[in-house]
């Protein structure tokens, strides 16, 4: 085709720069997701997966998932969890309530890692934050605790006055383990603009992330896609990652999330799902440009288990967690049942020919199912 | 949404798989035990791909079709016992048991008619009163009020009927289609093993008779589908069994237009308890693919939203299916198994478009109805 230059890149020269090991650039991230060879670009990602050495292992954590506090000052439009103090089902649990649950839901699944995050309520302190992670860990102390999102440290930052800095380091000594990768939607100002008017600019994400980094606090990172967002703006998205852990490196693994319209202003537009077909050429897409995250979970809680396992042929190796309470996702319609055995992780990870290991928040194994 | 970003590469596989996918590839047949080896393998991807191009060979690889009908049932009064089936009631279940009237379809077929639906799926149970003057005068009823393609009454309806009016099948075959049957579902093959018959369904028509009302409906010019429901007892050798007794009838009369699978809805049914290991989805992908790459001598593979949800049916579409299936404006077997999803026809135009194909409404027989450019 004459339209067709030599400079474009195609799925064929993309597979030449995997196969040599050379670093795709923002044209060749462009070209995948504009393309539609879906299986092209699945088999693509699962062989950058390999050459980088990535094997058959398929990991996932037992996990308790907590919010502490659903109120929130922030008006972000693809939210149906955030409520005001003063509106319905707004809710602010206790620190005593909440490592009591934490530790009674221990008893019953013997979970290895607290993931939490939360609405930003003006009404706490930072004292508060510290108190809360000091007691959970206190109480679970062999627990990891993968809390609080960057906009959150943010958040904390404001309400005392303190730098990123001596919020980490605080929360840190008082037992926090991990940071998830929550708040970073999309890294363009014009969507941030859109979707997320309230939120802090995207460069506080990546300075709490790179404080964190250097202060030996590993991290996760994260994309909420399919709102407003173009293509070029999801490249960009993830460019901006790898130059991060280019940097740093303490990016345990990222996360792609599909946005849930449900109970969202943008349902009431007729906004729709996310398709399979974009979930998987997304994967696909992520592990194929971020060649320095070792991990690329699958949250089969926003794309359901059986699209997840066929996921894991399009470049994934996480299934994320057991994750035995999840409420934001929840808010917002999401009906699979947040309550998974391990079972059924590990029969779908066998049946796409896959080992189920489980591991902690550091992907070190735990157990393994041949 | 630009066709000029493909991989030119064939699919990569293992050793044994690469060689069976490469023998498809260059238009050869492959064995019973190649296709088990297929399923036995873990690489959707490559067998994917592989019956991705075989379907673009088939049919047109920027258009994928859909159906707008509806699927009425017009009794669930059976004497078949399945176990697989949460749906039907004894006869003489005073309480449960229905045989819709007259005027009840003909609301279902104009509502199905106002949406721009073009035809009507009609299956029943094996009720033991209704002979062949029923459906004759069912379907002339019809015939003569509405204009809408009448896609009805699986094998083992046809068998009952033939039994229960001590008529040969190719005289009932021949006297529904006068009375206005214009082509029959592929419903009731299961899976085409006696044994598994025997298990799951001992007194459902067997194997031999459902090839049999098949074979005399294509001898008659009466066009059909195939389907097959696993994910019970079967074994992966009986699940290849089976695509061979399509595909060889398949090669005496060319008499099947489709072939759709689906995995067995456990919910309410009494072999449910019995199945040790449910297909997932990555199951259902690879057995599609399989049934692609095995059947090419069946010109459409229909994707099965309906159980296996909108995200897998739309994914689905990309190994080896060209089609969507129905948006069906009513369901009751599936869902009375507890598997519920819903889709519009917008739903099915979004989900075609994200894949970068061009949704097409195509009529029961395959015809183009209308593009959505």
């Amino acid at each position: 085709m004459a339209t067709v230059g030599a400079s474009v890149p195609t799925l064929d020269t993309v597979r030449e720069k995997v196969e040599a090991g050379d670093r795709l650039d923002f044209e060749d991230g462009l070209a995948l997701l504009e393309s539609d060879d879906l299986l092209a670009l699945g088999e693509l990602a699962d062989l950058a997966r390999r050459l980088r050495g990535g094997t058959d292992d398929v990991y996932f954590v037992q996990n308790l998932y907590l919010n502490q506090t659903n109120v929130c000052r922030v008006k972000c439009k693809f939210c149906a969890f955030a409520r005001t103090a003063k509106q319905e089902g707004a809710y602010t649990i206790s620190i005593a309530e909440l490592v009591e649950d934490a530790a009674r839901q221990h008893e019953l699944t013997g979970f290895t890692e607290i993931h939490m995050v939360n609405g930003e309520s003006p009404h706490v302190t930072f004292e508060w934050y510290v108190e809360t992670v000091r007691a959970l860990h206190a109480a679970l102390p062999d627990v990891h605790l993968k809390l609080y999102t960057a906009s959150e440290i943010h958040h904390m930052s404001t309400l005392s006055g303190l730098g990123y800095e001596e919020i980490l380091r605080e929360l840190r000594d008082a037992g926090l383990g991990s940071l998830p990768g929550g708040g970073a939607e999309i890294f363009a100002d014009r969507v941030r603009r859109l979707v997320a008017p309230g939120k802090e600019h995207p460069d506080r994400w990546f300075e709490v992330h790179d404080i964190a980094h250097r202060l030996g606090l590993p991290t996760h990172c994260t994309m909420l896609y399919g709102h407003v967002e173009t293509y070029e703006e999801r490249v960009d998205h993830l460019l901006r990652l790898r130059d991060q852990q280019d940097r740093t490196g303490g990016f345990l693994a990222f996360v792609p999330l599909a946005f849930h319209p449900e109970n969202t202003v943008f349902e009431r537009r007729g906004w729709a799902f996310t398709s399979g077909a974009e979930d998987l050429k997304m994967m696909a897409v992520s592990r194929l440009l971020l060649d320095n995250i070792p991990n690329l979970k699958a949250y089969w809680i926003m794309m359901g288990l059986p699209l997840a396992s066929v996921a894991l042929h399009f470049g994934a190796n996480d299934v994320q967690g057991t994750v035995v309470r999840e409420e934001i996702f929840r808010a917002a319609g999401s009906t699979i049942g947040s309550e998974q055995k391990i079972d059924e992780l590990v029969r779908h990870v066998k049946d796409a020919g896959r080992v189920p290991v489980q591991r902690d928040t550091l992907y070190r194994e735990l157990r393994r199912w041949e | 949404m630009t066709l000029t970003v493909r991989s030119s590469r064939p699919p990569r596989a293992a050793a044994p798989v690469r060689r069976i996918l490469e023998q498809a590839l260059a238009g050869a047949r492959i064995s019973d035990i190649d296709a088990v080896t297929l399923l036995r393998s873990r690489e959707l991807v490559a067998v994917g791909r592989a019956a991705d191009e075989l379907r673009a060979r088939k049919t047109d690889p920027a258009k994928v079709t859909f159906v707008v009908d509806r699927n009425v049932n017009y009794t669930n009064v059976c004497k078949t016992d399945c176990d697989f089936c949460a749906f039907y009631r004894r006869p003489g279940d005073r309480a449960e048991g229905y045989l819709l009237p007259k005027a009840v379809i003909f609301r279902k077929i104009e509502e199905t008619l106002a949406i721009g639906g073009t035809g009507l799926l009609m299956q029943g149970g094996h009720h033991p009163d209704l002979a062949i003057e029923f459906y004759e005068d069912l379907f002339r009823s019809i015939k003569s009020r509405y204009r809408i393609h009448l896609h009805a009454l699986s094998p083992p309806e046809i068998h009952h009927i033939s039994r229960r009016s001590r008529l040969p099948v190719a005289e009932t075959l021949t006297r529904l289609r006068d009375a206005g049957l214009d082509s029959i579902p592929g419903g009731g093959a299961e899976i085409l093993v006696e044994r598994v018959r025997r298990l799951i369904a001992p007194k459902k028509t067997k194997a031999q008779e459902w090839l049999h009302v098949m074979r005399e409906a294509h001898r008659l010019g009466i066009s059909t589908t195939a389907t097959m429901m696993y994910g019970h007892v079967e074994t992966l050798e009986e699940r290849v069994e089976h695509l061979r007794r399509i595909r060889e009838l398949q090669d005496e009369l060319h008499g099947f237009r489709a072939f759709i699978s689906w995995t067995f809805q456990p919910d309410g049914t009494r072999l449910g308890p019995r199945v040790e290991r449910f297909p997932t989805s990555f199951d259902y992908l690879l057995t599609q693919a399989v049934s692609r790459i095995y059947l090419d001598n069946v010109d459409h593979i229909q994707s099965s939203w309906v159980t296996q949800g909108m995200k897998i049916g739309q994914v689905a579409l990309a190994f080896g299916a060209d089609d969507l299936g129905s948006v069906m404006t009513e369901e009751n077997v599936v869902s009375a198994a507890g598997t519920t999803h819903r889709a519009s026809t917008d739903d099915f135009v979004r989900a075609i478009r994200a894949l970068g194909k061009v949704p097409v409404q195509r009529d029961t027989l395959y015809r183009e109805v209308r593009v959505f450019d």
